[in-house]
């Protein structure tokens, strides 16, 4: 037996022993996913469990050195253990920015000091992080942003305001950008920085969605006074002052490599089972085709462009790890995922016809239909727009030239 | 199965980029367009290729073939189809080998596949009797006669009908039009005094040909696969050439692409690159992504005729819907890209756009395979 078909028998006998029945449902939603956090509640016992058995692996933070609380694995291994995940429809035993965001860009930018301190948290589900990137007049021309950082010789001081705060509300720190350089050509101004949301001067605002409900607020940042360290070469700034968009940009190509392999897709909300769906639903013609003939032809190719996109993912993945990394190809599975996402819910929203469209008295109901349809509006929209994404791949792919 | 090259194929491929840019590049198939060659392909160039390993690519080398597999296959048809190369590669050496190696006795087997792996003996499928491709329904007779059968019927769009030395003729020996059991599927000479065949050129400069059998009196010997039982085979040899056929559309379409982007990074309007306007670059960034989930379709469906042949077929659907879509937008993108040059004759775009039509036309398009993908899936 090879090194990788062994490595493979332990991890299925590994979460056919310690995965709780309960947490394989593949219907991976926001909604019953483990956030972690100071604030954080378990939902259930199984969660915890899962959880916990996971942690002891270093399967929270699988491809993460042992040392910061990762197994270490190999890029291959990793694929072998979500492959053996995905088989039995488990969901991920941890799942936040810190993971998917913060962690990478600071294995890649940080001290030894901050990656001892910050991903560990991350790993062990103890910090919660939150994104303070968008600004009211800086959303897709990010590098416009306008927080004001100062140098007071001991501390920051910090004064501004974010939008778009996805979670601020519940989480513990932010990592943030900020300007410290005013008279800077605007991408040379900025530094990224990291500070605990309990500091005094933070206030945030929830921001309610046309779903009608919000994870997501706007956050004010009055006379905010954030240390230089939290302790020996700790500092709260990663990287350079004034060159914190080279690790803004890292950590965006990282968000939309997330979000462009994300698996809203694969739950019932996904293209994947609509057919089967559909024809429970509506029914077959006499000839056996779903009784509705443009239905049907939308449902086939939103699953056809849903299998090609899958592939894709497999396919950049490996090859990122046979090469160089993903690089600003993220922006093409981010592109495809969003619109992917969208029409999966906007097809399942047709399928169900007016049945979806009722709502209950107490308005429309967390985790419904109907709210992950008007919550999905949002997915070619955060993370930066499909507009972006295509001005991305025309310069950074395609190498078009700039007017 | 990681979904990417592995060296050997990588080397192949390379391999195939330098040798038909040199020896079969797009000039050479405009030349073959413009002085019409009974033959339709260039034979010594042809038997260079065989040389090399390309004919036969996918049979085992015990029978005098290379043994790369369909990705192998692939790595060439992509090659081809960057470069428009005409050549009995797909006729022969995908749909004859599949047939053959798949399908056929001990006996068929010797007696075939060394000849097709040395390029001397070219071979043809006839499927269809009507416009748009439909397997199931086969009217072409094979009535038992004697100790053998006698062939009649009428078959269209045979690519390289009219030089394949062997036919290969999808026949209904019982059961009514529709009826996928009864079909049988028959290896015949193709020089045979009952067989009269009458080339059809098709828009996109390929071979095809529409073939009429009247009485034709074969043995037994001449059944490849099962009496009857001959659509399991043919859905099978169908599936290696849409695997196959994809691989060059989506060679066909990056070409194309790369071509496109190239002029919109020199041509000047307005004083600017016309790559720099917005309208231009978002629609060239959208076919990017396009263009990339049809490679993995593409890779995908070879692939897993590699690993499990009789189980590949809703792959290799799947991979010809999304390839003929996705090839198609990029040749009627790059027409329109490159303004009134691209309706141009002496521009090359226009070769691509005919060619692709054709392809993807071919064994099933878009439409039927989406809606046999649908079938399957129970809907
Ligand atoms: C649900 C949700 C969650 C979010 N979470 C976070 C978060 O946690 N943290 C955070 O920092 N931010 C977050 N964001 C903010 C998000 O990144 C921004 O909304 C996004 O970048 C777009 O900015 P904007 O909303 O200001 O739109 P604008 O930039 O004003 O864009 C308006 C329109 O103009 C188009 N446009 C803008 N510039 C161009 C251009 N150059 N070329 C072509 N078209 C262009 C856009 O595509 C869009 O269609 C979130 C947003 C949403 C909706
Ligand atoms: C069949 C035919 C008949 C014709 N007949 C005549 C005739 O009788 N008399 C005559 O004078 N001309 C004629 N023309 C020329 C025709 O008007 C031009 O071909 C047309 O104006 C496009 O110019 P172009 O070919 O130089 O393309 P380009 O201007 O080079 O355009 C190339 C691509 O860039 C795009 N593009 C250019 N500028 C912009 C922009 N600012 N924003 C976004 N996209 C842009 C175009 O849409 C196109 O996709 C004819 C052309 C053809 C093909």
């Amino acid at each position: 037996m090879s090194d990788t078909e062994k490595f493979r028998t332990e991890v299925r006998a590994w979460l056919d022993k310690n995965c709780p029945e309960e947490m394989r449902d593949g219907d991976i939603t926001a909604e019953n996913q483990c956030w972690g956090g100071r604030l954080w509640e378990f939902q259930s016992e199984a969660q915890k469990i899962w959880f916990e058995r996971a942690l002891s692996k270093g399967y929270t933070v699988p491809i993460w050195p042992k040392e910061y609380g990762g197994a270490g694995l190999s890029a291959e291994e990793a694929k072998i253990l979500d492959e053996e995940r995905q088989a039995i429809n488990a969901r991920k035993p941890l799942n936040n920015f810190g993971i998917s965001m913060l962690g990478p860009a600071l294995l890649a930018y940080g001290t030894d000091e901050q990656k001892a301190q910050h991903l560990t948290g991350i790993a062990r589900g103890e910090i919660r992080w939150c994104q303070g990137y968008s600004e009211p007049g800086a959303g897709s021309d990010l590098a416009a942003l306008k927080t004001k950082c100062e140098d007071k010789g001991d501390h920051w001081l910090i004064n501004g305001q974010k939008i778009w705060t996805s979670n601020a509300d519940i989480s513990d720190w932010i990592f943030c950008l900020v300007r410290t350089d005013f008279d800077a050509p605007k991408h040379q101004g900025i530094t990224f920085i990291l500070f605990d949301m309990a500091t005094a001067g933070i206030s945030v605002k929830p921001i309610v969605l046309i779903s009608g409900h919000s994870p997501f607020c706007e956050t004010f940042l009055d006379n905010v006074k954030v240390p230089k360290s939290y302790g020996d070469n700790n500092a709260s700034v990663v990287g350079e002052i004034n060159r914190g968009w080279d690790v803004a940009k890292n950590l965006l190509v990282h968000e939309r490599g997330m979000l462009g392999t994300m698996s809203p897709l694969r739950g019932t909300t996904g293209p994947e089972n609509l057919g089967k769906f559909a024809a429970e639903k509506i029914g077959l013609d006499a000839t056996g085709r779903l009784d509705d003939p443009a239905l049907r032809q939308n449902i086939v190719q939103a699953e056809l462009d849903n299998w090609a996109y899958n592939l894709t993912v497999e396919r950049m993945t490996d090859e990122a790890n046979a090469g160089n990394g993903l690089g600003a190809k993220s922006s093409m599975l981010k592109y495809a995922a969003s619109e992917l996402t969208k029409r999966g819910t906007e097809l399942r929203m047709e399928i169900e016809g007016t049945t979806a469209a009722i709502i209950g008295e107490d308005g429309i109901e967390y985790g419904s239909l109907a709210n992950n349809w008007l919550y999905n509006r949002a997915y070619s929209i955060l993370g930066g727009t499909t507009e972006v994404q295509f001005n991305i791949i025309s310069k950074r792919v395609l190498g078009l030239p700039s007017q | 199965m990681l979904l990417i090259l592995n060296e050997e194929q990588e080397m192949l491929q390379d391999a195939a980029r330098g040798f038909l840019a040199e020896k079969a590049p797009v000039a050479a198939f405009r030349k073959i367009r413009d002085s019409k060659p009974a033959d339709g392909f260039c034979r010594e160039l042809w038997l260079e290729m065989a040389q090399m390993g390309w004919a036969g690519i996918i049979v085992e080398e015990e029978h005098g073939g290379s043994g790369f597999g369909y990705v192998g296959a692939g790595v060439l048809a992509e090659q081809m189809g960057r470069n428009l190369t005409a050549s009995p590669f797909f006729s022969t050496s995908v749909l004859g080998a599949t047939a053959i190696q798949q399908f056929g006795t001990e006996k068929q087997k010797e007696e075939n596949l060394a000849a097709i792996s040395s390029g001397e003996s070219l071979f043809a499928l006839a499927v269809d009797e009507g416009p748009r491709h439909n397997p199931g329904r086969i009217t072409f007779s094979a009535e038992p006669s004697g100790n053998g059968f006698t062939l009649s019927g009428a078959k269209t769009f045979v690519a390289d009908g009219h030089v394949a030395d062997r036919l290969i003729i999808a026949a209904r020996t019982s059961g009514e039009e529709g009826d996928t059991h009864g079909i049988t599927l028959f290896l015949v000479d193709a020089d045979a005094p009952e067989i009269v065949r009458e080339r059809t050129p098709m828009v996109d400069s390929r071979n095809a040909a529409n073939i009429v059998v009247d009485g034709l009196e074969v043995t037994g010997d001449a059944i490849l696969g099962e009496l009857d039982g001959g659509y399991g085979a043919l859905e099978g040899i169908l599936s290696a050439g849409r695997a196959v056929l994809s691989a060059e559309m989506s060679g066909s379409a990056q070409q194309v692409f790369g071509v496109t982007t190239d002029y919109l990074k020199e041509r000047e309007q307005f004083g600017q690159k016309i790559g720099s306007f917005q309208g231009l670059q978002h629609r060239a960034a959208h076919l990017a992504t396009e263009i990339e989930m049809m490679k993995s379709a593409v890779l995908k469906s070879l692939k897993d005729l590699d690993a499990d042949f009789d189980n590949a077929g809703m792959t290799c659907s799947l991979a010809k819907a999304k390839t003929g879509q996705v090839a198609q937008l990029a040749t009627k993108e790059a027409i329109q890209m490159h303004g009134g040059i691209g309706v141009t004759d002496e521009y090359d775009v226009g070769l691509y756009f005919k060619r692709v039509h054709v392809a993807q036309q071919m064994f099933g398009d878009a439409g039927f395979h989406s809606d046999r993908w649908a079938r399957n899936s129970g809907f």
